[in-house]
């Protein structure tokens, strides 16, 4: 498939809309204080001291620049293609949610609040923010589907470790969607001294173009590498997506690199033509969730449908509207893997490498080795490897039988 | 509008002569000296059937105007008493068509206009002209949409002037001048004045900022604002009225519903009702 020749550049767009995508559909009552979040940023932007300050907490603390690895016993598995990892699960609190934090816990400052809140799926999001809210001497809430609260146990433990309240929410799916939805409520009760530090490149305008551009160090971080390491750019660069934070902030340099095809994967569950996936680009169409127009996992009448997925950071029922501009441009391509597919792909990095990777990111795992395939010994694919798994051996431990009879595990 | 008025010995005040439009019975309450009681219920709680007959039964016991909710799988402004009466109207198989036999039904037997408040997707998904036409059709008076302001309304703004169909934006406390302005111009029928900063729920006192807020919004050139969120009594119906339009009364109701069934509902109408008396001094005029 060949690109279409495109005069301007996809970097970095300022949203509101992303082609059809995007918008702020929102409660009025939260409307004025996310033009204030909005205003803060372009601000803030705008603002030499914040980026250094964001840049300088990056190297002190999050351990930016993350590193780069190739993983060449992995990749024997996939038909030959070199593959490197962009190590995000190195960084501080082991995933690429810091790097979206710490800039909206900035901004949290700047805009003079003294309370965030925010939503969590795997809890990856949820740690990172009360993270920064330990950091930042900020009260932190964070709402987690009950669901969630049961299989992440470790990362709820973890965050009230920083301080954090943890609230099970028990509504509708008691997942991420859910989740969102009573911060959401939480926001509008206490709008005035609350700042909600949402964790997706999804949601109303600006949250889809200031995740992104808080995430998209990962992409020019493993742009320069890559350069630097091999002298070229690779054929393709593979990411999970769920919300989609962490494929955008790894898309994002690449946008204009036509010779890069950039490959989402999505979580297909128990398989897309089950009832039991998260697949919103594959079998979405769509509508509007969360404050946005995107492509959305909904029946005949619109009401959003439960999403599966063994990985909780990707069971979403929707996805950021960038994804679905790129995906309807065919600029990015978004393929689907299995429950079953993303645990082969973590054992398998596990195995021959070391590396115990998130869930979420064991999908594009099993995607690049899907991938690697195709392209075949010359090929040369960055996966972002956008967390890291131990919040995940309970899961893994039951799903491979590896715990012994009796063991408990928390 | 409705053909079949007296179909099933309705009620003489029913059908055709009643008013479509919850402005006209605005006006008609001004000119009585008195503001509206405005009534929500989900459609399909506990079921469509009784859900109708509780929406009927609101009228007989003196709400003026009718607010049906459709329910919607994520319904981010409802707080627990809505949500709980919307999740197990979906369980029971809501489908979207059912509101448009809903206000069909409760027309053709009480003379009360009919609102229908909706999140966005559902409207979007069914197409917003199909949606406004089946409306219409029914016999309803329009749209309270929640989770939509005035600058991501194009659609809808076009849609519902071209059906002659009232929207009904929201206006909260945190709204700046200018948001109100657009809010007051771009609504039909009433602007929604949220009387807190919160979701929907019954609470003991209905905040102060609601006086305040109207106040901004009748400075910003409303001609009607009903003020919701919170109220849950006569008492605070009255202490609504006496600078407001219109009391619009939700979870209450919905608990109303839930604990005692369609009587239930109407005994708490009547006592909201009697919150419905000439608003004090002459502030009636003002507007």
């Amino acid at each position: 498939m060949t690109e279409p020749l495109r005069l301007e550049s996809l970097i970095a767009l300022p949203g509101p809309y992303f082609g059809e995508y995007g918008g702020r559909f929102m409660p009025e009552s939260l409307v004025a204080a996310i033009d204030e979040l909005s205003e803060a940023y372009e601000a803030a932007k705008a603002d030499p001291a914040f980026t250094a300050e964001l840049d300088a907490l990056h190297r002190d603390y999050t351990g930016r620049p993350s590193i780069m690895t190739e993983v060449p016993r992995f990749a024997e598995h996939a038909g030959g293609a070199r593959i490197f990892l962009k190590r995000e699960d190195l960084n501080h609190t082991g995933s690429h949610k810091i790097n979206n934090v710490l800039g909206q816990a900035l901004l949290t400052r700047r805009i003079g609040k003294t309370r965030v809140i925010a939503e969590t799926g795997a809890g990856q999001h949820g740690v990172a923010t009360a993270t920064a809210a330990a950091l930042f001497g900020f009260e932190c809430t964070i709402f987690m589907g009950e669901v969630d609260t049961q299989r992440q146990a470790l990362n709820v433990a973890r965050m009230r470790l920083l301080g954090a309240e943890v609230v099970p929410v028990k509504t509708g799916s008691r997942t991420l969607k859910d989740a969102i939805n009573d911060a959401y409520r939480e926001w509008v009760t206490s709008v005035e001294t609350t700042n909600y530090i949402f964790g997706t490149a999804a949601g109303p305008h600006p949250f889809p173009a200031m995740v992104r551009d808080f995430q998209s160090y990962i992409g020019r971080e493993a742009r320069a590498q890559m350069l630097e390491r091999i002298g070229r750019l690779p054929d393709a660069v593979v990411a999970c997506v769920g919300g989609g934070s962490n494929a955008i902030g790894i898309f994002d340099a690449f946008l204009d690199d036509a010779e890069v095809k950039l490959y989402g994967i999505e979580a297909a569950g128990d398989g897309v033509d089950t009832e039991r996936h998260a697949a919103s680009i594959e079998r979405g169409r769509p509508g509007v969730l969360h404050g946005a127009r995107s492509y959305l996992l909904q029946d005949a009448d619109g009401q959003t449908l439960e999403s599966h997925s063994i990985s909780a950071g990707l069971d979403y029922p929707g996805v950021g509207p960038e994804h679905a501009y790129l995906a309807d441009l065919g600029r990015a391509s978004y393929q689907p893997a299995t429950d079953t597919e993303a645990m082969d792909a973590l054992a398998l990095l596990s195995r021959t490498e070391g590396i115990i990777p998130a869930i979420e990111s064991a999908h594009a795992l099993a995607g690049a080795l899907r991938l690697g395939r195709e392209l075949g010994p010359e090929g040369v694919i960055l996966v972002n490897l956008s967390g890291r798994g131990d919040k995940d051996v309970a899961t893994a431990g039951r799903w491979f039988d590896l715990l012994d009879e009796g063991a408990e595990q928390s | 509008m409705s053909a079949s008025s007296t179909a099933d010995g309705a009620r003489p005040s029913a059908g055709a002569g009643s008013p479509l439009h919850v402005a006209d019975t605005i006006d008609a309450a001004r000119d009585a000296g008195r503001g509206i009681l405005v009534g929500y219920l989900p459609v399909g709680f506990p079921d469509l059937a009784t859900s109708i007959e509780a929406a009927v039964a609101l009228v007989d016991n003196g709400v003026d105007a009718l607010e049906l909710g459709l329910p919607y799988s994520d319904p981010v402004m409802d707080g627990t008493a809505i949500q709980r009466a919307t999740t197990a109207a979906l369980q029971a198989g809501f489908t979207v068509r059912d509101v448009f036999a809903a206000v069909e039904a409760i027309r053709s037997r009480v003379a009360a206009p009919v609102l229908v408040m909706t999140y966005w997707n559902p409207v979007l998904q069914y197409g917003a002209e199909r949606f406004a036409h089946a409306l219409r059709d029914a016999g309803g008076a329009g749209l309270i949409t929640p989770d939509i302001t005035p600058d991501s309304a194009q659609e809808w703004i076009a849609v519902s002037e071209a059906t002659d169909l009232e929207r009904v934006f929201l206006a909260a406390p945190s709204s700046t001048d200018a948001r109100l302005r657009t809010t007051v111009e771009a609504s039909r029928g009433f602007v929604y004045a949220v009387s807190t900063m919160g979701i929907t729920g019954a609470r003991a006192d209905v905040d102060a900022a609601a006086r305040g807020l109207v106040g901004r919004l009748r400075e910003a050139g409303a001609r009607n604002a009903c003020v919701g969120v919170g109220i849950s009594t006569g008492a605070q119906v009255a202490e609504v009225l006496g600078y407001a339009d219109g009391a619009i009364v939700g979870s209450a109701l919905v608990s109303a519903l839930a604990d005692g069934g369609v009587a239930g509902v109407g005994r708490l109408a009547a006592e909201l009702a009697s919150g419905v008396r000439s608003r004090v001094g002459d502030a009636a005029d003002a507007g």
